[in-house]
């Protein structure tokens, strides 16, 4: 296979690393004036990049002797993870603009690309190294945009946490990929499910290794993901890093990190799925319930928000536990949902501000809200019952896949406890929509941006029942995608 | 029929409820009784172009506008019954509020009528999802109505209504998912007519009862009742028992009977068990209250319990009977609600002590305090008799014991409701504010004159009422008459009932 075939493979990833070297000299020579056009720019190259997807870029198959797949699969993700990123590129000119200190530098969108470019890879990593290149692309850039504030120091706070956990992280994968490689002989995944269908996985040493290498990188994957129990850094990162990187956290990199592990669990692992399918009940489980109980007593919206982030990877993981087609293609439609309402919801967190524009993140500053800003108190209150799957909202289609895949690959005591354990999370989305709803106002906010405002309407109205409309359409793109990985 | 009447029917309420929360207080409030209104007339067009004895299900349609599941709509004779009884109170509870509600209006407005587009849809829906979406959505406006709008505990109550509620309804989402799944279908017709193996019925039997029990309420699950009810504003309890509280009963009529019959039959005991407990139970309560609103709210709970009792007696009597209570009780508890409404938007209290002596100067009140509080007692000539002693002939040919102990709740019932109505309206005047109370407005007569005139036609000429619905129990029975359970009450006049000796039962029955 020629070199032009390839590389018409990986295209998208193409576009973003020219584009953002490109634009990282732009950075360098323009300094902070031109900060307002490499953010558009940006968004153009995130455009750019969603349009070379359409070709051999969804439909090519392998690249590079295998170690890249260029799958609708893939595809499907890295639409998401592109329009994340162009949302919290262009959602971060005005906080920084109105928070004292740190203004915006033009190396917060080329981060932002690259990450973008990381993330591709890891979707559509075909090989454990392809893997964990695109997961450390990824991460780094991520670790340098949690401490963008540099003269905050939550901020720095949360890049240095990010960072000594996530090395942490990227540590156990890489000793557990070590692992599978020494026990499979290969780091192509192909060869790993070979390796697994092969060997019985019970009693001798070397179906124990094969078994640790499988723990050792799923636990790597559950960092990423933060699902418990490593789910602890998600909280303080959270809460520490500039809400934009919040938004973009909380957002992209949990879809291509949902992705990867559903790529690895079903191509290189998937005969192993007895064994695997125990870690991601649990791990969905414990999400599910922690996510709900913890964020019961928070006090700050970010946390409240992460600990919902941790709560819906649990749910995710649940039509991952199923293990067929149709859960993989819950698994998409879940994170697309996911994705509208979580993005939804910072935006209304970046318009929390006082009268000055400084930020306030405390839940009870939103008492009152229905009555001095309506709209805003509506759209929120429209994600946090979304959030919390309560129907019509379109919250409610994302929990109805995972348990349709669950229910129908007989998993039953999973979706109880699942669904048990969702009305404890409907307390917390609860009292939010009380605190705006209920009580008396506590005070007003200052005016907010027009275009978050276009973009806060645009989500509601995706989370909206009228995004019923668009299931068929979803439906039919999701299971296409998870055909591609059987 | 191609016209989608049932479409409009959804749209007019939500197409207004959108243009409520753009409106100014008193727009709003117009625009609310205009849809209402309008929506009434459709359900009057909807019940004279019903025909009776026609197809069994009509006003159908049909569009696959969802992937897994569709937008289908249409309506049995229950349902009909059901819709008509929503688009009645729904005026009734706009028009309650109109001075009641002073802050926030547009945005109660908007919350009622998206209230009645989910309680239409609910039961037009004939599909199963549809269904659980139009059940399940109801909670959010009506937490955001107790919640908002409520009384002083009303936070507390807002989150018990929408926490237990939800917990049970997702307990019955499980099982739906496994149903649509293992019949290849989420058409509840065609469910109705599909059988499930008697093991697995009886799981999904005890899912969708730890949802429509919640609802209905039973005991003992029936506590979030009275702390919302009492904390909701008048037209929010009314709502709340007038339709709301039908959708457990109509859920065990829809799902629970038809689909699994055999497990229906097995656990008759525990719904009977429940359903007598319940009856002797709140009807005591009931007696001991000191707030009028938390004591409908209790007799709410007994007389839901007749309509259990009837629904699993499996037979005509029974089932019929459940439902003219659940209608008449519609009718009569929300007639009481309002009652309750009207003289504490007076004294700003609902302690029965406060009160006493209101036949004095408030006398057209009173007389019709009187018919409502002898219909819900279940006095001849009134809604709930036909119901009540359908529903109880019906469960004495299941189960003797139990028509003898849920029968004492009428007794009961008398109790308790003379004995508010007596504290409440008869004696003397005891304060000068009590004094100084007005008789009924024009508006407040005009409220409660159509609801008086309807528990009459009910009570005098029931077959307007059983008539839409015959042909649907008959087609029930025939489905679950295979799993009836032996009753122990020995009849001896013929071994089952026949078509025709059923509508001389019923011509006796309404000539009592």
């Amino acid at each position: 296979m020629d070199y032009a075939a390839n590389l018409a493979m990986t295209l998208p990833e193409v576009v973003l690393g020219l584009g953002a070297i490109a634009l990282m000299l732009v950075a360098a020579w323009g300094g902070p004036a031109s900060t307002k056009a490499v953010s558009w720019t940006a968004v153009a190259v995130l455009a750019g990049a969603c349009v070379a997807l359409v070709g051999p870029a969804s439909s090519g198959g392998q690249a590079f002797y295998g170690l890249y797949r260029a799958d609708s699969f893939a595809a499907f993700s890295k639409v998401l993870i592109y329009v994340a990123a162009a949302v919290a590129i262009v959602m971060a000119p005005d906080f920084f603009r109105r928070t004292a200190g740190d203004n915006l530098r033009p190396e917060y969108p080329v981060l932002i690309l690259l990450s973008a470019a990381g993330m591709g890879m890891m979707v559509s990593a075909a090989d454990l190294l392809t893997l964990y290149v695109g997961l450390e692309l990824q991460s780094l850039a991520a670790y340098v945009l949690a401490s963008f504030m540099r003269q905050d120091q939550r901020s720095a706070e949360a890049g240095l946490k990010y960072f000594v956990l996530g090395a942490l992280a990227s540590g156990i994968l890489l000793y557990g990929i070590s692992l599978v490689y020494g026990f499979t002989g290969s780091t192509l995944f192909d060869e790993i499910a070979g390796a697994y269908a092969a060997a019985p996985l019970t009693g001798d040493a070397k179906s124990t290794g094969l078994l640790f290498g499988l723990v050792f990188v799923f636990a790597g994957i559950a960092f990423k993901i933060s699902a418990v129990p490593f789910h602890m850094w998600t909280p303080d990162v959270y809460e520490g890093a500039p809400t934009p990187v919040t938004a973009f956290f909380a957002s992209a990199p949990k879809v291509a990190a949902i992705g990867l592990g559903v790529r690895v669990a079903v191509e290189a692992m998937g005969p192993a799925e007895g064994q695997w399918r125990q870690i991601v009940i649990f791990a969905a489980l414990a999400s599910i319930l922690l996510g709900a109980v913890a964020a019961i007593g928070q006090q700050n919206i970010k946390r409240l928000l992460a600990y919902s982030s941790i709560n819906n990877v649990g749910f995710a993981l649940i039509g991952l536990a199923a293990g067929t087609q149709e859960g993989v293609a819950s698994v998409l439609t879940y994170m697309a949902i996911y994705i509208a309402m979580t993005l939804g919801s910072f935006l209304v967190v970046l318009q929390m501000r006082d009268a000055d524009g400084q930020p306030i993140e405390t839940i009870a500053s939103l008492a009152g809200l229905s009555r001095t800003r309506p709209g805003l108190a509506a759209a929120l209150a429209i994600f946090m019952f979304s959030l919390a799957g309560i129907p019509p909202l379109f919250g409610f289609y994302a929990k109805f896949a995972v348990f349709y895949a669950a229910v129908q690959a007989g998993l039953f005591p999973l979706a109880v406890v699942g669904v048990v354990f969702s009305v404890i999370g409907a307390y917390y989305y609860l009292r939010l929509v009380k605190t705006m709803y209920f009580d008396e106002p506590a005070g007003t906010f200052g005016e907010g941006d027009r275009l978050e405002g276009g973009l806060i309407a645009a989500a509601a109205v995706i989370v909206s029942p009228l995004g019923y409309l668009v299931i068929p359409a979803l439906s039919a793109w999701t299971l296409a995608a998870a055909a591609s990985l059987f | 029929m191609s016209f989608p009447i049932l479409s409009l029917m959804l749209a007019i309420p939500a197409a207004a409820a959108v243009a409520c929360l753009f409106l100014s207080a008193s727009a709003a409030r117009w625009t609310a009784l205009a849809a209402t209104l309008a929506n009434l007339a459709l359900g009057v067009v909807l019940w004279l172009s019903y025909d009776v004895g026609g197809a069994q299900w009509q006003f159908v349609e049909y569009a696959p506008l969802f992937g897994r599941f569709g937008w289908a709509l249409g309506i049995d004779g229950y349902a009909l019954l059901l819709i008509v009884l929503s688009v009645f109170l729904m005026p009734i509870c706009i028009g309650a509020s109109w001075q009641a509600i002073e802050k926030r209006v547009p945005e109660y407005m908007s919350a009622f009528l998206f209230t009645e587009v989910l309680m239409i849809g609910t039961f037009a829906a004939q599909d199963l999802f549809l269904f659980y979406i139009f059940f399940e959505a109801g909670l959010i406006p009506m937490f955001l109505i107790i919640g908002i709008w409520g009384g002083a505990n009303r936070i507390y109550a807002s989150y018990k209504f929408f926490l237990y509620t939800l917990l049970g309804s997702l307990l019955m989402f499980i099982a739906m998912l496994y149903m649509s799944i293992t019949a290849a279908t989420t058409s509840i017709p065609a469910l109705m007519n599909y059988d499930f193996p008697p093991q697995v019925q009886t799981w999904l039997w005890l899912a969708f009862f730890a949802s429509f029990a919640v609802k209905m309420p039973m005991w003992p699950v029936h506590t979030w009742l009275p702390d919302a009810h009492v904390q909701a504003p008048t037209a929010g309890s009314v709502i709340l028992a007038g339709v709301l509280l039908k959708l457990g009963g109509y859920g065990f009529l829809r799902f629970s009977l038809p689909m699994f019959p055999e497990a229906s039959a097995q656990l008759v005991w525990l719904v009977f068990g429940l359903s007598a407990v319940a009856v002797i139970y709140t009807s005591l309560v009931a007696l001991v209250q000191s707030d009028m609103k938390k004591l409908i709210a209790y007799s709410s709970v007994a007389h839901m319990a007749i309509v259990t009792i009837g629904l699993f007696a499996f037979n005509a009597q029974g089932i019929e009977g459940a439902m003219m209570v659940m209608l008449g009780h519609g009718l009569v508890s929300g007639a009481l609600f309002l009652c309750v409404g009207v003289i504490y938007d007076r004294l700003h209290t609902r302690e029965i002590s406060r009160y006493g002596g209101l036949a004095i100067n408030m006398p057209r009140y009173a007389l019709l305090f009187l018919l409502f509080t002898m219909a819900s007692i279940g006095l001849p000539g009134t809604s709930n008799f036909v119901g009540e002693i359908l529903s109880l002939m019906g469960t004495y040919q299941v189960s003797t014991t139990v028509a003898l102990l849920c029968t004492t709740g009428i007794i009961l019932g008398a109790a308790y409701m003379l004995y508010l109505y007596r504290r409440v309206v008869f004696g003397e005047i005891k304060s000068e504010e009590v004094a100084a109370m007005s008789d009924l407005s024009p508006r407040e007569l005009w409220l409660l004159a159509p609801i008086a005139a309807a528990v009459l036609w009910m009570g005098v000429y029931p077959e307007s009422f059983l008539a839409p619905m015959r042909k649907d129990t008959q087609i029930l029975l025939a489905r679950i008459d295979r799993a009836r359970p032996a009753g122990d009450s020995l009849p001896t006049t013929g071994t089952g009932i026949v078509p025709a000796a059923h509508a001389e039962t019923h011509a006796q029955g309404s000539a009592h």
